[in-house]
């Protein structure tokens, strides 16, 4: 089953053009993470599913429901986490997460609260006023507020932004729970290394636009797969291996582009035959972040 | 139908006034009577606006009008713009609430705080005369058309975009509206174009028409009062479920 079916989907503010035809499906289960720098329409196409903004054109079915025509379904499978750090001052950790529960519709709902307040390190802090919480107190309790309903389609935006380590741990221990127990999870991050350990598929924005969509192994394949880089002191690279070159040498090192470890030991083989020592030699795994900065600057829009 | 939803909405906006209670309650009972012990001093015994009814008589329920109509508009009008300007608001736009439900929610809680009020100044305010209740079922009706101030209230919550756009729409619209609407006076005493210009005046008619549950005496009949009232709420109420209905200004 879809757990997001985003299709379409245009936004413009005045002369920007915030997101230009957007279409994603996220099916149910998945660890989605949706990367893009900032400006690129992530905030913006959350707040499309999350009902909070109206999009132009297009249309997004959460669980098959439309989010506008039939919000209230769409809103039941959904909990979001908002960016910014807001919270309502006049109550308590416990007094907000009773009113968020009640809102949709769960009147005695304090056993999953507890819980909620549990697993997230709010139990502490239930009975405190929401205005004398720190700052990574508070993103927790955003996150408790998304939860309260149990929503089946979880999304984070941003969620360990100015977040101490010890949290985001927590969080993402919680989080994988809840994708394990079946529920779909798409985030936003800034911090590539979180996406690349967390989501299994990624959708890259850039100027409203999806740019990339893949799995994160066949992304880190495809798009710049790993590389050997050997330094070879007393001699120059064989020819036959000259087109494996990812860009010219410097220093008598040689970066070569390897897709399967496989190849490194053909690459060796013909080094022996030729009689050229190595000097040293490293085997580098393409990340994320190359990914990322290769796509961003690649004038694909 | 009640739902849960209507429900938890109604008791966040009540619990949140009554937390603020020295605000949102004490003070504007204080100040309904300080306009009570200074007109009713200065103006006792010299204006009897309906035979038999002395002048404090005469002011006490329109004073107590007034803070109903007052505090109704600003408890939806200032949850609104504050969940607004502090961005949580989105905890509300979240939820599977319907427009209908938002929409009742915010109007009775603000009735709940203006007729508190409303109460309170009654309650203080009534050991200074001697009060009848002829109607008593008129001064109840009239008490929960607040709603009207309810619903204007949630109308410029959504409008307004800032904390000055909204004083103004309470400074230059409300505040006049409830003063020059008999208040202190009847519009009888009036020349003739300001008394057409009264009439005119929607809060007018509340006020007239509440204080006929206790005087059994009023400008205008009690009948033709509430039905201007109640149409000029069902026009409000559609406009304020419009408004939410299409997003403005709250879901751009």
């Amino acid at each position: 089953m879809t757990a997001i079916e985003i299709s379409n989907v245009q936004k413009r503010y005045k002369a920007l053009q915030a997101l230009g035809g957007v279409s994603l499906k996220i099916e149910e289960g998945e660890f989605f993470g949706l990367l893009g720098p900032n400006g690129a329409g992530k905030t913006t196409l959350i707040s499309i599913i999350a009902g909070l903004i109206r999009a132009d054109a297009g249309s997004v079915k959460i669980h098959g429901h439309d989010v506008v025509s039939d919000f209230r379904a769409a809103r039941r499978k959904l909990g979001v986490v908002p960016q910014e750090l807001v919270f309502d001052p006049f109550f308590t950790v416990r007094e907000t997460l009773r009113l968020q529960s009640g809102y949709f519709g769960l009147g005695n709902n304090d056993k999953w609260i507890d819980e909620v307040m549990e697993e997230l390190g709010l139990a502490n802090k239930a009975d405190t006023n929401m205005r004398a919480l720190s700052g990574g107190m508070k993103r927790r309790v955003l996150v408790a507020q998304a939860l309260v309903h149990k929503p089946p389609v979880i999304v984070l935006d941003e969620p360990t932004a100015g977040v101490d380590v010890e949290l985001r741990q927590t969080l993402w221990q919680f989080i994988t729970r809840l994708n394990r127990e079946g529920h779909t999870i798409v985030l936003t991050t800034h911090y590539l290394e979180e996406a690349q350990a967390m989501c299994k598929r990624v959708a890259m924005l850039k100027l409203g636009k999806v740019v990339a969509l893949d799995t994160m192994s066949q992304l880190i394949r495809r798009i710049s797969g790993s590389q050997l880089v050997l330094h070879l002191p007393h001699n120059s690279l064989p020819e036959e291996l000259q087109p494996l070159l990812n860009h010219p040498p410097e220093d008598n090192k040689y970066s070569l582009r390897i897709n399967d470890y496989a190849e490194v030991e053909g690459i060796l083989a013909r080094l022996r035959q030729g009689g050229i020592s190595i000097d040293e030699m490293q085997l580098q795994q393409a990340d994320l972040e190359d990914i990322f900065l290769q796509i961003m600057d690649e004038n694909i829009v | 139908m009640i739902t849960t939803g209507f429900r938890t909405l109604v008791y966040k906006e009540t619990l949140r006034f009554y937390k603020v209670a020295t605000q949102t309650i004490a003070a504007p009972i204080l100040t309904a009577m300080l306009y009570l012990l200074i007109f009713g001093h200065v103006l006792s015994g010299r204006v009897e606006v309906y035979p038999g009814v002395t002048y404090t008589a005469f002011l006490i329920p329109g004073l107590v009008m007034m803070s109903v109509l007052q505090n109704s508009f600003a408890n939806s009008s200032s949850s609104l713009i504050q969940s607004k300007i502090t961005g949580n608001l989105v905890f509300v736009l979240l939820t599977p609430l319907s427009h209908w439900e938002i929409f009742s929610a915010y109007v009775l809680a603000s009735m709940v705080r203006g007729i508190t009020v409303g109460f309170g100044v009654f309650a203080i305010t009534a050991w200074f005369a001697h009060l009848s209740f002829t109607a008593p079922l008129w001064i109840l009706v009239f008490a929960l058309l607040a709603a009207i101030l309810g619903t204007m209230g949630l109308i410029a919550g959504i409008w307004a975009e800032k904390f000055d756009q909204l004083a103004a729409f309470q400074n230059f619209l409300i505040v006049p509206l409830t003063f020059l609407a008999g208040v202190f006076y009847s519009i009888q005493s009036l020349p003739p174009f300001w008394l057409a210009v009264s009439h005119a005046n929607p809060f007018f008619y509340m006020i007239d028409g509440f204080r006929y549950g206790f005087f059994g005496q009023s400008d205008v009949n009690p009948w033709i009062s509430v039905a201007i009232v109640s149409a000029f709420l069902v026009v409000l109420a559609l406009l304020a479920i419009k408004l939410l209905r299409s997003g403005y200004r709250l879901r751009h």
